[in-house]
């Protein structure tokens, strides 16, 4: 199979997904309880704005129609509009596409954070196995795990930024602000990584050609970082690129501790605002980055382990 | 494991018999005790409605126990009938089933538990739990197809079957108790993963609405950070809900064959 056909199989898969996605989104919000016309009229609006709110919303056609309007919406860029008076508000794509940095911008840097904090830490637990420094490590990694992520972010912001003053606290901008949310999704990150990080390499280390390559003499830093990890990598791309993905939505608390736009933030206002749209749009917009993702781990298998390359 | 299961057995202790040690009533209001600090009347001070935080501490735990006791009872019957069903028949059951997995797995997880609580305007302790339950069976329904899908090639399969035992019959007197062992593991971690998710719920100002679940405590504890003096009203449920993360990662990776003697 080659790259070519490999890509657009996956994308086309993807796009099955994406479209369940966005029908049990839509199956989901009708059947739910409460009106998004009563949240957008308020108490006293006539039956005439509410029918006019309705049209504008596309809530008088029937629920094909909807969803095919969705996906024309798709198509034309604007991921629909919102209502009422859809001329002069954004279109949903304008106001999710406004968020969209921030939320991309700490994902990546929550990575980053997480992976440089991870890789090293796994590897020496795995290759000081036994000893006072695989128990310092699961002792770190456990309390990443353990600390509750609001608990962490808020005396994160008391210590460095109310005490110390050493870097930008909330609502601020610029890239210092970024360090200290990156700071509290790459340490949850780090915890669940370098588990996995050491657990493979263990596994590895036990290996032959770990083995021969020792026996052949070559400096010990090359057969860990070469031979190796190289070889340990694969699981803990699998869950990297897995935590990315929840990453989008899932730095919501981060994103309230710091009073950071974000995707998260954006989806969970349209959800209590019962603002359809947005919330259509919003999820579309996660699942096909989600996608995304996930082919790009799958290449990045490729580019890491020859052997299973496509071909 | 022998600590995580001993600091487990205490949690859960705390959550049965914790409401009635708790000196006081965790919802008694008294403005003219806010903010105190830890002294014999008050063990752990109270907190900004003149709360005591130690029967707080009580009834929140018996608040984790319920919610997380619920969730994972639920979800892991649930996940494990749909995985052996799936497992167990294969083909289009199995497509069906599974696709609804993936649907779920590509779905973030906690945005269809906080969808589900914000369409009721005061969510109480049933709709959280139901929320939780609704992505909360994907886990325990991938592992039990997996387990069967081995399973059902055992010989002791085919002695029931060649006895006349009916599908059901097998699936669930054969299959399920031999599943239990790997769902046993998740189950386990899933105590914790149902305390950290109802305690974002809360801290986002979705979480059952009674003021002593530990998220609620840690929301009320993390906006009254700036107050000198408060400061440790934080620290008591971060960490309560840190002794029961420690608790059941030490206890699921004691149990979990693959990583036994790790950690």
């Amino acid at each position: 199979m080659s790259l070519g056909s490999f890509l657009l199989r996956r994308l086309g898969s993807g796009a099955i997904a994406i479209l369940g996605v966005t029908v049990l989104v839509f199956a989901f919000l009708h059947i739910v309880p409460g009106d998004p016309i009563d949240h957008l009229a308020g108490g006293e609006a006539t039956p005439e704005q509410r029918a006019a709110l309705e049209h504008c919303l596309g809530l008088d056609q029937p629920a094909g129609a909807q969803i095919v309007a969705f996906l024309g919406h798709v198509a034309d860029g604007t991921l629909g509009h919102q209502c009422p008076d859809p001329a002069h508000k954004p279109t949903v794509a304008a106001r999710i596409f406004a968020v969209m940095p921030y939320t991309i911008f700490l994902a990546i840097a929550g990575m980053l954070v997480g992976v440089i904090l991870a890789l090293p830490l796994g590897v020496l637990a795995a290759v000081r196995r036994g000893t006072w420094v695989d128990t310092l490590a699961s002792v770190a990694a456990l309390s990443g795990i353990a600390i509750p992520m609001m608990l962490f972010a808020s005396l994160a912001v008391l210590v460095f930024f109310a005490e110390l003053g050493w870097l930008p606290g909330p609502t601020e901008t610029g890239p210092a602000a970024l360090v200290l949310p990156a700071l509290c999704v790459g340490i949850h990150l780090m915890a669940m990584l370098s588990r996995m990080t050491r657990s493979s390499m263990v596994e590895v280390l036990g290996e032959d050609y770990v083995r021969t390559a020792r026996a052949k003499g070559l400096p010990e830093s090359r057969v860990l970082f070469v031979h190796a990890l190289r070889n340990a990598l694969l699981p803990v791309i699998t869950v990297a690129g897995m935590q990315f993905g929840s990453l989008l939505t899932g730095a919501i608390i981060v994103e309230k501790v710091f009073a950071r736009p974000g995707l998260g933030t954006t989806l969970l206002e349209a959800i209590t605002e019962r603002d359809y749209p947005v919330v259509q749009g919003t999820v579309f917009v996660i699942a096909v980055i989600y996608v995304l993702v996930n082919i790009a781990v799958d290449l990045a298998y490729g580019l890491i382990d020859p052997r299973i390359r496509v071909r | 494991m022998k600590i995580g299961a001993a600091m487990f057995v205490l949690f859960v202790v705390l959550g049965l018999f914790g409401p009635w040690l708790a000196p006081y009533d965790p919802t008694h209001v008294d403005l003219t005790l806010r903010f105190l600090p830890a002294s014999s009347a008050h063990w752990l001070g109270t907190d900004s409605n003149g709360i005591d935080t130690l029967s707080q501490l009580l009834w929140g735990a018996r608040e984790a126990l319920v919610i997380s006791t619920s969730v994972v009872a639920i979800s892991a019957a649930l996940g494990l009938a749909i995985g052996t069903l799936a497992g167990w028949y294969r083909g289009v059951v199995d497509e069906i089933l599974m696709r609804l997995v993936d649907i779920m797995m590509a779905f973030p997880g906690i945005l269809l538990n906080i969808a589900i609580v914000a369409t009721v305007r005061r969510p109480g302790l049933g709709v959280v739990i139901f929320a939780l339950c609704a992505n909360g069976w994907v886990g325990y329904a991938r592992v039990a197809r997996g387990q069967v899908l081995a399973l059902r090639e055992r010989d002791y399969v085919l002695a029931a079957r060649a006895l006349g035992a009916s599908g059901p019959r097998i699936m669930f007197s054969h299959l399920v108790p031999n599943l239990l062992g790997p769902a046993l593991v998740q189950i386990t971690f899933g105590f914790g993963a149902v305390i950290t998710i109802e305690a974002a719920l809360s801290f986002l100002g979705l979480g059952p609405q009674v003021d002593y679940t530990w998220g609620a405590m840690l929301a009320q504890g993390t906006a009254f950070l700036w107050k000198s003096g408060f400061r440790t009203y934080v620290l008591v449920p971060g960490l309560a809900i840190a002794w029961v993360m420690i608790a059941v990662n030490l206890l699921g990776d004691g149990l979990d064959p693959q990583k036994r003697g790790t950690l």
